[in-house]
């Protein structure tokens, strides 16, 4: 594999972080199956603006360094945020026969999501929202 | 408690390893454009968690491997952001489909996993 060891440690630590938050947040805040997952929304949508801003600084702002990305985009906004959470509460949904709920929490988290990385993205720029 | 927080982040960070490995194995083997590392860790993930919730996984086992593990393993960022970065360069096809495909194909692998954990 060849991975360079120090990358594999930014990535842990800063899984471990965001993991860490997420998980803390759905202890505390969770709500029921079948019910808006109002902690899986809140860290999906902080973690795309986060990483929308982490990416677009390191890539075009900041100097090459070799482990930026891995501790906040991999590490930090990858634990943050997840895909088969989200995709377990929009089945719950379905199982409780909640489809507009369901249809609602689709379209509003990937809205929420998508133009979270574009304002993560803008504002590095001081531009306008693109996409 | 103390033991649960630990590891609870050393499950978050093995998870996001466990993503940037399988990613960059199957990134290094793809032709094309389409970002098929992420839908194949997402895909994956979607079914693992599908299965320890048709197996009625225990409360504390579902925080540690479901929400802890593989919820880091996946990432709802990465998605969204390899969906704006084509639309932002005028590829609203490529963006369009990576959508579309993680999302049917994830809410099949979740379903798919509940299914089977439930035969187990």
């Amino acid at each position: 594999m060849g991975a360079d060891r120090r990358e594999l440690a930014a990535i842990f630590a800063g899984g471990a972080i965001g993991g860490g938050i997420r998980t803390g947040l759905s202890a505390v805040a969770g709500t029921p199956a079948g019910q808006w997952p109002w902690a899986t929304f809140a860290v999906n949508l902080v973690g795309c603006f986060l990483l929308g801003y982490f990416v677009t600084r390191l890539q075009e702002r900041l100097p090459i360094t070799a482990y930026g990305r891995p501790l906040l985009g991999t590490g930090v906004c990858g634990g943050l945020t997840t895909f088969s959470t989200f995709q377990l509460e929009l089945l719950q949904m379905l199982q409780h026969g909640n489809v507009a709920l369901a249809v609602l929490y689709v379209v509003v988290s990937a809205a929420a999501g998508f133009v979270g990385v574009a304002l993560g993205t803008a504002i590095v720029r001081r531009g306008r929202l693109t996409w | 408690m103390v033991i649960t927080v630990l590891l609870v982040a050393v499950c978050g960070g093995l998870g996001s390893i466990s993503r940037f490995l399988v990613d960059g194995l199957v990134q290094s083997r793809r032709l094309g454009e389409f970002p098929l590392g992420t839908l194949v860790v997402n895909l994956t993930g979607s079914f693992l968690l599908g299965l320890l919730a048709g197996l009625h996984a225990p409360a504390h086992t579902m925080l540690i491997l479901g929400t802890a593990t593989v919820g880091s393993y996946t990432t709802f960022s990465t998605w969204m952001l390899e969906t704006h970065r084509p639309a932002e360069d005028g590829e609203h096809g490529l963006a369009r489909q990576n959508f579309a495909i993680s999302l049917a194909a994830g809410l099949a692998a979740v379903a798919l996993g509940r299914l089977i954990g439930g035969w187990l």
